[in-house]
């Protein structure tokens, strides 16, 4: 049984750090992070997630639930594939999306992020979508924006990326319903990854049976068995038993850092083969949040195979969006009209 | 030895203390009446009268004899304490080169509001004080603040480099109190070894911080579990103890007088004990804050808990105050650094690590005494006896007859709280808001100069 | 104060509803129709309906949560159950089934929901109980019982085993 996280104890002069995602009536406001959501909000994500899901699959697929809304990317960190399932949950619940793309604009030019902040606050945005390279970005603008504003990381640093965590336990619950009795792997990059954090803190949540990550150290941040994890650094051992195997992305930038020798050896040691595959339960199930590098962490024959649900978590993605965005917003009803 | 330090700072200071004084009184003369003189250096715990005139400490219990106490300024104190000033040995005053930020007016000024009457300076402003010059403008900038003293350190190498050796010796005639590097590395440890050398020639004391530079790459916060959980760049232990340890390796050769201003770690305070213990001249100071705080402190990615060295574990924390109390660290400083609000106004990693520490210095070492984790007489050796002795200042850090009448009194049972009075200093970026102290600063003196009295 | 003498028994409506419905199909106005309940008391009287009147395919619902023009000044009503159609409805007839019809707002959400899954050639409403206060011009086809309420008065329909129906006064609700 993996050790379980335990939330360090706050001093009294700093208020619970995540109480900002909520509102005084205690609801839903921003999310920036799956700590202090527990398992009743994580869940009611989850099941409005299912309802949106199953708009995707019609002839039309978009509801105006939103209507009159705008949705505004804000990347300072360049990402089409993420900025796109946003914009396409927005679009389908009939929000207007605005998209800017701040990697290469104003910041650079000695803008402050506050200032950017509040030039898009005036042009009456609902709601901010934010990817940042900075850990804690989006906990600051949600410090700083209008109280009519909700705030949605979309990947803050090595922080948080609460949506992907949110989809990957939306697509391991469709497949095998119950989290207890479950063994979760996650392998790769943990130590630079806000997708493993996020992870970490949803499954611990939902209180899955066993959480491992397996990965060597330099890949692996200091203590993190203290966020509920079992370490391993093999992955024959740390594949055993195991229901669900979640790879990570492996930057190029990681071998240049001298964190490992080469794609080849991690490929040899980490990489998900075929061979790999078949030590872990016959029906376990595959996930990467994308876009993985075959030959480096997956092998194609993997990434395409019979127990891949890769693509699905796109295509759930989209849903579960779709349910954070309309949940966020219907707390802030009222405020602008 | 040493002359020079008298000659910076308020000394002549043709300023009149601020408050202006009452017609028929001069104002260079005081009778502190019923307060309760601390000086543990001194074995003094007394409830006495005090003199002051002439700049000096001049009688204790009775007047001298022919001393005109009519004409001199009264104060009643009873029920209050007074100390030795408190000389802050690591300050940054952000003048000159970052007046946007504070001055050596502003600064000078909340150090006496927090019963600082020395505050030392690092050598890292703008221009880099590596010559003679800027330290003559910092000490007419302080006579005409008339406030705090200011002393300041000298660099070590030549724009603190680390390459070329800065004018150490005439920076020492100049009336610079030590040599340092502040937190800067040397190109190398050749380089680093010769400048110790050099330094150890003229006996200066040199000042340094180890961090190494390619460990503290990006770092942000303690490389512990709440950088983990938060995702922020790890600042590792190894980050201060392996340049830590070549620097012990380079005074055992070169027999230089080393003082490490902050340490964050219980792994470089073994190292300080062990080096102590083979007899070489290494002392070591803390920061007020790493005595309270801890790595925890950085969970709501409060910017104003964004410091370097970093914030640790409660375990380093608690090894600090034990260090603290068996005087293994010398002394206690309050790395002040004051920003300007949008130095803070940035994601976490983004923000300017420092705290705005001169006001919470003597009330969060007292708060230390409160709580019993260090004695009283172990509090003002180290807020005074020991950088008194450190940067020379003889004539400063205890109350006798002679002395400099650098005086801070204090009332202990003032039950204040921080943030519901503001702060004096330019920078607000304190995480001590909203904390409770028993001891408030009421009134300092520097050079016999009432510099400070706390509004009612 | 309950007025339950007032109200027809459910299942009174619903074979009032039934007899209505079979009257028209035997006039040849609907043509094979889909039914189609709106959830959730409308889904239970659609089941109804859908098992008296024989129908092959399956039984639609409609959950219209995310069209409802309250998402401003209520939010985002807690989700059970998401629509299901799984009979394409493109130039169908459908029967759209809810237990009480009182703004309209709710059947006017259902039909644009209905036709982001499709054009349907006719769309017809059954309800059980249509009563007065109608905001929208909007009128069912059948009915199984017409009313005129109190302005403080609403339908409570319970179900779906057994399906009960009662007035109530706002104040107890």
């Amino acid at each position: 049984m993996a050790v379980k996280f335990v939330r360090p104890k706050i001093p009294k002069f700093a208020p619970d750090p995540w109480a900002i995602q909520f509102d005084e009536q205690g609801h839903l406001r921003h999310l920036l992070t799956i700590e202090g959501l527990g398992p009743q909000w994580i869940t009611r994500i989850l099941d409005t997630a299912e309802g949106f899901v199953s708009v995707t699959d019609r002839e039309i697929k978009k509801v105006p639930l939103l209507r009159g809304r705008t949705v505004v990317n804000l990347f300072f960190e360049s990402s089409t594939r993420t900025r796109t399932t946003f914009e396409l949950a927005a679009k389908r619940l009939s929000a207007d999306v605005l998209n800017l793309n701040l990697a290469t604009s104003a910041t650079k030019k000695g803008e402050s992020l506050l200032d950017t902040l509040r030039n898009i606050e005036a042009m009456q945005a609902d709601m901010f979508v934010v990817r940042h390279e900075q850990s804690g970005a989006a906990h600051f603008i949600a410090r700083h924006v209008a109280p009519h504003v909700s705030v949605l990381n979309a990947g803050d640093g090595w922080h948080s990326h609460p949506t992907q965590a949110l989809l990957d336990a939306f697509t391991i619950r469709r497949h095998k319903g119950d989290f207890t009795p479950l063994r979760v792997a996650i392998v790769g990059d943990i130590r630079h990854s806000r997708v493993a954090r996020s992870q970490m803190h949803v499954l611990n949540s939902l209180n899955v049976g066993e959480l491992r990550v397996i990965a060597p150290r330099t890949l692996l941040p200091t203590d993190v068995e203290k966020l509920g994890v079992r370490v391993f650094h093999d992955m024959r051992e740390g594949l055993k038993d195991v229901d669900v195997i979640i790879m990570l992305r492996l930057q190029r930038e990681r071998m240049e850092a001298g964190l490992l020798p080469s794609e080849e050896e991690f490929y040899r040691l980490y990489g998900l083969t075929e061979e790999k595959l078949a030590w872990a339960k016959p029906d376990a199930m595959v996930m990467h949040p994308g876009p993985a590098n075959r030959g480096v962490e997956i092998e194609s024959s993997v990434a395409d195979g019979p127990q891949s649900v890769i693509l699905e978590q796109v295509s759930n993605g989209i849903g579960v969006r779709m349910a954070v965005m309309s949940l966020c917003m219907s707390a802030n009803r009222g405020d602008n009209t | 030895m040493k002359d020079a330090p008298e000659n910076l700072g308020i000394d002549h200071d043709p300023v009149r203390h601020p408050e202006g004084c009452r017609p028929g009184i001069d104002c260079d003369r005081w009778v502190i009446r019923g307060a309760r003189l601390r000086d543990p250096s001194n074995g003094l715990d007394t409830s006495s009268d005090i003199y002051l005139g002439g700049g000096r400490i001049v009688g204790i219990g009775d007047a001298p004899g022919d001393w005109p106490a009519d004409t001199a300024e009264h104060v009643c104190a009873e029920g209050h304490w007074l100390i030795p000033g408190v000389i802050d040995g690591w300050a940054r005053l952000r003048e000159p080169g970052h007046e946007h930020k504070a001055t050596i007016a502003t600064e000078s000024a909340a150090a006496v509001a927090g019963g600082i009457t020395t505050v030392v300076m690092p050598p890292d402003t703008v221009p880099v004080l590596d010559t003679v010059a800027v330290a003559r403008y910092i000490k007419r900038r302080a006579q005409l603040a008339g406030r705090a003293r200011v002393v300041a350190i000298g660099a070590m190498t030549q724009q603190l480099g680390g390459e070329l050796l800065a004018e150490m010796a005439a920076l020492d005639a100049g009336g610079c109190v030590a040599i340092s590097n502040a937190h800067y590395p040397f190109q190398d440890l050749r380089l680093m070894r010769r400048a110790l050398e050099y330094a150890a020639t003229f006996d200066l004391q040199v000042l340094l911080q180890p961090l190494d530079p390619s460990l503290s790459t990006r770092g942000c916060a303690h490389d512990g579990a709440v950088a983990t959980r938060l995702g922020l760049p790890g600042l590792p232990v190894s980050a201060e103890t392996a340049p830590l340890a070549q620097l012990i390796a380079m005074i055992s050769e070169t027999g230089a007088r080393v003082h490490v201003p902050q340490l964050s770690s219980t792994a470089a305070l073994k190292l300080i004990e062990r080096a102590k213990a083979d007899g070489l001249p290494i002392t070591a100071g803390v920061s007020a804050h790493h005595l309270w705080l801890t790595e925890m402190d950085t969970d709501a990615l409060d910017p104003n808990a964004h410091v370097i060295p970093p914030l640790r574990t409660i375990r380093d924390r608690d090894a600090l105050r034990r260090g603290l109390a068996e005087g293994l660290i010398d002394t206690v400083v309050s790395d002040h650094q004051p920003h300007e609000p949008d130095a803070k106004l940035a994601p976490f990693p983004e923000t300017e690590p420092g705290i705005s520490g001169l006001e919470t210095l003597l009330p969060l070492v007292l708060k230390l005494v409160e709580e019993g984790v260090i004695g009283f007489e172990r509090a003002i050796d180290a807020l005074t006896t020991r950088p008194a002795a450190l940067f020379g200042l003889s004539d400063a850090g205890s109350i006798a007859v002679g002395q400099r009448a650098d005086l801070t009194l204090v009332d202990p049972d003032a039950m204040w709280s921080l943030g519901s009075v503001g702060l004096a200093s330019a920078g607000e970026n304190t995480p001590f808001t909203g904390w409770d102290f028993a001891h408030q600063v009421e009134t300092t003196w520097v050079n016999g100069r009432r510099v400070f009295l706390r509004e009612q | 104060m309950t007025q339950t003498d007032r109200l027809l028994p459910v299942n009174e409506a619903i074979d009032r509803l039934e007899a209505q419905i079979r009257s028209d199909q035997q006039d040849g106005t609907l043509v094979d129709p889909l039914i189609v309940g709106i959830h959730t008391g409308g889904v239970w009287v659609a089941d109804a309906l859908h098992r008296a009147l024989g129908c092959q395919e399956p039984l639609g619902r409609l959950n219209i949560t995310f069209y409802r023009d309250d998402f401003n000044t209520l939010g985002l009503h807690p989700q059970v159950s998401p629509s299901d159609l799984s009979v394409d409805v493109d130039g169908r007839d459908i029967i759209l089934v809810d237990d009480v019809l009182f703004t309209g707002r709710t059947v006017r959400a259902a039909m644009n929901e209905l036709f982001d899954y499709g054009r349907p050639r006719r769309i017809a409403l059954a309800v059980l109980y249509q009563r007065d206060g109608r905001e929208l011009p909007i009128c069912a086809d059948w009915a199984g019982q017409e009313l005129t309420l109190g302005p403080d008065e609403q339908i409570h329909v319970d179900g779906p085993d057994p399906m009960t129906a009662r007035l109530v006064t706002s104040k107890e609700s």
